[in-house]
């Protein structure tokens, strides 16, 4: 039996206070996320319990108990503290999927500071304007990472402590560069606890638009109440499971669910910081017994293209549920797990600003291949007419899908940016950016975007930033950036460039140009096509249409083209 | 004149590495994390134009690409073709 049990029970007279009484939370207590992923959890008696089973690339293991993490997140705690780190203050984790990511987000959370994870790809660039926005004191990071600090540190001067965690000495330390090593640091039992409350600030991701410079989504203490319940009732994770949440912690699925939501729950999940490779995967569920799997489309896909054969040389008949979230799941890789692991992927739709997942197909309900499914209890939902943002009564029709604003984890603000933060709501209801139908048994089946976003690998890259970069490469005169289908990522990113005189387009600058915006801003970001033009589609009055470039490259009728600037 | 096998390793150093880190002819690029599935597409645009060759996509796998000795073995399936 699933912790869900019946939808039609849950959604009657559903209120958010069923995970409150569970977490013991009475409304004006103190709310710290870090305490109830590990103090909380040691005191209800699960202190020797495993709480993080870690293996890195080459064989590097190693396994923490709730008493250990609790622990850790004291030292990282009182660390931070020591150098002046309070309340508030934006703390960003700038690291792989090691250990010391993860205890980090604990011990930031327990003193009260602001988390800003941050993908450890990202280029210099990238990392600059987020930190710069978000005028982070403190940054967490690995020596490889370094260089890439220090580019940019002398243009941040709120960035006060570039905390390295696995210093040695090949590398001499620079200004502002302090040494933190949590395996030689001595325990600290215990740690007061800030007492964040409902509405402090605790997580602030970083999440692109079509326009401008990627916003920071606050989240506050109380999104565990949401994080907390959709981990119990859609993952379905029960006390002996043994859990991998394959998101990275820079973006917001390895946060809510590959962090708080799990360890809230007090379950053991596993980490792999390794490259992709489907047999080092397959092994990984083999060698810990993973029973919950929450992983990508984009990940199913590759596993998909690596072939049957592979699947059955492992053993893999511990897998008990299966996830998806990032992007939309095609039916194909729904039947296909049905086919290899005898259970389907459940799909998931939620966003950074949501903080946790609002439809789902739920455990025990019938999928329906290719659909998101059903609204969450407490959820209240609808597609909108894009015309008068109303909602769409009609089964089939497709409109922009939207939310009443109100569950626990949704954001509270874009950090400083509370023109785009309004932008997000009409008529009472949160704008999505996506657009989807509803049949007539409450499934939503996704369409797109309503906007230019890039959806590639699950990841939103903003065109704007893309462009913006590509002018910095002196070859470049004029840019526009379109997602280009792709089998393995849905989408890719492709860029129309003109060149400035006395530059020739040719293979060779193509991959100088790919190779820039990679370094500068992420691979993600990478254009994996590059087109050279002439000159760009623009309306009269100068615009680039890029909306022409997209129908054009998908294949789609072109619309009013009235606009287009003649030769 | 500096044969693949070398080109290739100083490409993957220079262009997806760290300061300081360094690898063997046969140190797991994709495996290990040294290249991702994105910048992947770059390298195989690097090989398609140094070596003048076109590597079909059902070749470009991340297995293919998993250290520069096995990038070799891709690229030689091709040059002279």
């Amino acid at each position: 039996m699933s912790n869900f049990g019946l939808y039609e029970e849950r959604i009657r007279n559903f209120d958010w206070s069923v995970a409150e009484k569970e977490l013991e939370y009475r409304d004006g207590n103190v709310l710290n996320i870090g305490w109830y992923c590990s103090d909380r959890i040691c005191l209800k008696g699960k202190g020797d319990k495993t709480a993080l089973i870690y293996e890195g690339f080459g064989g590097i293991n190693k396994e923490y108990t709730f008493n250990d993490i609790r622990i850790a997140g004291n030292v990282i705690g009182q660390f931070l503290r020591n150098l002046g780190i309070k309340g508030e203050d934006r703390v960003c984790l700038f690291m792989d999927r090691i250990p010391e990511l993860y205890l980090s987000f604990l011990g930031a959370l327990k003193i009260g500071a602001i988390v800003q994870p941050l993908f450890s790809a990202f280029g210099d660039e990238s990392l600059f304007i987020r930190l710069e926005n978000a005028q982070t004191r403190a940054i967490i990071t690995q020596s490889k990472h370094i260089s890439k600090i220090r580019k940019i540190r002398d243009r941040l001067p709120n960035l006060e402590f570039i905390i390295v965690v696995d210093y040695t000495t090949a590398k001499k330390l620079e200004s502002r560069e302090i040494v933190f090593n949590l395996d030689e640091s001595e325990p600290v039992e215990n740690i007061e606890i800030y007492p964040a409350t409902a509405e402090s600030p605790s997580v602030l991701h970083y999440t692109s638009g079509t326009t401008g410079q990627p916003k920071g989504v606050k989240h506050v203490h109380y999104s565990i109440i949401s994080q907390y319940l959709t981990t119990k009732w859609v993952l379905d994770l029960q006390d002996d499971d043994i859990y991998w949440c394959t998101a990275d912690p820079g973006w917001v699925t390895g946060t809510s669910y590959g962090i708080i939501g799990p360890w809230s729950l007090g379950i053991t999940q596993c980490i792999l910081d390794a490259g992709f490779s489907a047999q080092a995967w397959y092994k990984f569920i083999e060698n810990n017994k993973i029973t919950v799997w929450y992983s990508a489309p984009t990940a199913i896909r590759s596993l998909m293209k690596a072939g049957d054969e592979i699947v059955r040389e492992f053993n893999l008949s511990s897998l008990r549920h299966l996830a998806s979230v990032g992007e939309p799941l095609n039916s194909e890789a729904v039947i296909w797990s049905i086919k290899m692991f005898g259970k389907p992927f459940h799909d998931t739709f939620w966003q950074t600003e949501t903080g946790c997942i609002m439809i789902t197909n739920f455990p025990g309900m019938k999928v329906k291949p290719g659909s998101m499914g059903r609204l969450f209890p407490g959820i209240t939902g609808a597609v909108l007419d894009p015309e008068n943002y109303e909602p769409i009564a009609e089964p089939g029709k497709i409109g922009l899908i939207a939310f009443r604003p109100g569950w626990p984890s949704m954001m509270r603000a874009y950090w400083n940016n509370e023109e785009k933060y309004r932008e997000k709501f009409k008529n009472g209801w949160y704008l999505s950016g996506d657009r989807s139908s509803i049949d007539n048994e409450g499934y939503y089946w996704f369409i797109g975007r309503d906007d230019d976003v890039i959806n590639t690998g699950g990841h939103l890259v903003s065109p704007f930033e893309v462009e913006s970069a590509l002018l910095e490469h002196p070859a470049v005169g004029e840019s526009a950036v379109i997602a280009k289908p792709d089998e393995i990522n849905m989408e890719v990113v492709k860029a129309f460039i003109t060149l400035k005189p006395g530059f020739s387009p040719g293979p060779d600058l193509e991959l100088e140009i790919m190779n820039f915006v990679r370094k500068k801003l992420s691979p993600l970001a990478m254009p994996q096509a590059v087109e050279f033009m002439e000159k760009l589609p623009k309306t009269r009055s100068g615009k680039i249409m890029r909306r022409l470039l997209h129908a054009k490259e998908w294949g789609e009728e072109i619309g009013d083209i009235s606009t287009l600037e003649n030769d | 004149m500096e044969d693949i096998k070398e080109i290739i390793r100083k490409y993957v150093i220079n262009e997806y590495l760290e300061e300081g880190e360094e690898i063997t002819y046969d140190t797991p690029l994709i495996s290990s994390g040294y290249v991702d599935s994105f910048s992947m597409v770059s390298l195989l645009v690097f090989l398609e134009n140094k070596f003048k060759i076109k590597i079909p996509p059902s070749k470009a796998t991340p297995e293919a690409f998993d250290s520069v000795n096995k990038i070799v073995d891709l690229v030689n399936q091709f040059i002279n073709k």
